[in-house]
């Protein structure tokens, strides 16, 4: 779908660039657009070794076992196919709590080791596999309790009452985040009806089995 | 959380800056390796705006817009909030600018602005730091969260504050 997505927003920004006459709008979009990128990434680089470094010793402490644990039954509704007191679970918790917080920028480098977790579980390694899914659906709705930018803007350009957005932004973002967990359960449940079979070799490694959804204890056995 | 972390991997002996510096280490390569992929994406997103084609899009939505009693001035924003989070900021900022912070638009600038991220943003980062190339249903459930979340901030704005 992203190759679609892609190929397509491309595609018709040609297309509609030629009919407008805007070929040289067209160029420079494309060399600001591969700036972008580059400024986006390097802009990362300083908060990602900062907070990977902290995460680090957070996770020698053992502090992320000891969170993993308090908060291990809503992972475990949410991620069914991580076993349990996989290192994976204590940074999908962090990536929460950073994301609740509105620490939008230590929520990334925590979801990316989350990711990196998860991936030793994945048996193909370029397939994603449900849990990446669950994590990228609570990510891209973020529950957010103060959005602190927001609220700095308004507040900049003269708002009678820059936090009155609070409760409206609580109220959405939270729906959203249910509409998320509820699509992510939905197209599991579809796509573990219509997966196609698979060599033995990679069914034996599998996380979920066959295609039948089994039983919620039936992942323990499953280590990547 | 900065002072706690250290303090307590202190207090239980751990080294904290040889482990800070050990996980630091990891930082930078992951940030490397996704530029290729937020390139790729910045791109196509840059040029489906210069193009005139989401002015375009714009057209054909306006009209029904009006008749549900929703500024049209949010949907520009609504379809940029997924694709870029800085673009959709810069619009939001600009739409409380024009608009006033306490108007009916600019509440629901920030609403939107506030209540969902930037799913393919999120999306190419975390993918592209595995090196996951087939998302499966990851970029359907996001964007139907974004459009959720869209449709809850309108509503809840309107009724809140219409």
């Amino acid at each position: 779908m992203i190759n679609g997505i892609w190929l397509g927003m491309i595609v018709i920004g040609f297309v509609f660039a030629a009919v407008n006459g805007r070929m040289d709008a067209f160029t420079g979009a494309v060399f600001d657009g591969a700036k972008n990128g580059v400024t986006v990434s390097f802009g990362l680089i300083s908060v990602l070794v900062f907070w990977l470094g902290i995460m680090k010793v957070a996770e020698d402490a053992g502090l992320l076992r000891t969170i993993a644990r308090a908060l291990g039954p809503v992972v475990r509704f949410l991620f069914p196919d991580v076993p349990k007191g996989h290192p994976a679970i204590g940074y999908i918790l962090s990536n929460m709590s950073a994301n609740l917080l509105g620490l939008g920028n230590a929520a990334t480098p925590m979801g990316i080791k989350a990711m990196q977790e998860l991936q030793t579980l994945n048996p193909d390694k370029e397939t994603a596999t449900p849990a990446m899914c669950t994590l990228l659906a609570l990510n891209t709705a973020s529950i957010t309790l103060i959005p602190a930018t927001l609220i700095a803007i308004r507040l900049n350009y003269g708002s009678a009452d820059p936090a009155g957005i609070v409760g409206t932004t609580l109220a959405a973002t939270v729906v959203a985040t249910l509409a998320a967990i509820f699509a992510d359960r939905l197209f599991r449940r579809l796509h573990l009806l219509r997966r196609p079979p698979e060599p033995p070799a990679a069914r034996l490694s599998r996380t979920g089995g066959g295609a039948a959804s089994p039983p919620p204890g039936a992942h323990s056995e499953a280590k990547g | 959380m900065i002072a706690f972390i250290p303090l307590y991997a202190y207090a239980r002996k751990v080294p904290v800056y040889e482990s800070f510096v050990d996980g630091a280490k990891e930082g930078f390569g992951t940030a490397i390796g996704i530029i290729p992929h937020l390139v790729g994406m910045m791109v196509a997103i840059s040029v489906f705006r210069a193009s005139g084609a989401l002015d375009y899009l714009m057209g054909f939505v306006t009209p029904m817009l009006r008749g549900l009693g929703v500024p049209p001035e949010v949907l520009p924003l609504g379809l940029l909030r997924p694709l870029t989070g800085t673009g959709s900021l810069a619009y939001a900022t600009e739409l409380i600018r024009l608009h006033g912070p306490d108007s009916l638009i600019g509440r629901i600038a920030s609403t939107i602005q506030g209540s969902t991220d930037t799913t393919l943003y999120v999306l190419t980062v975390y993918f592209g730091a595995v090196g996951i190339r087939n998302g499966r249903y990851a970029l359907k459930v996001g964007l139907f969260s974004d459009l959720v979340g869209f449709v809850a901030a309108i509503a809840i704005c309107l009724l809140a504050f219409g």
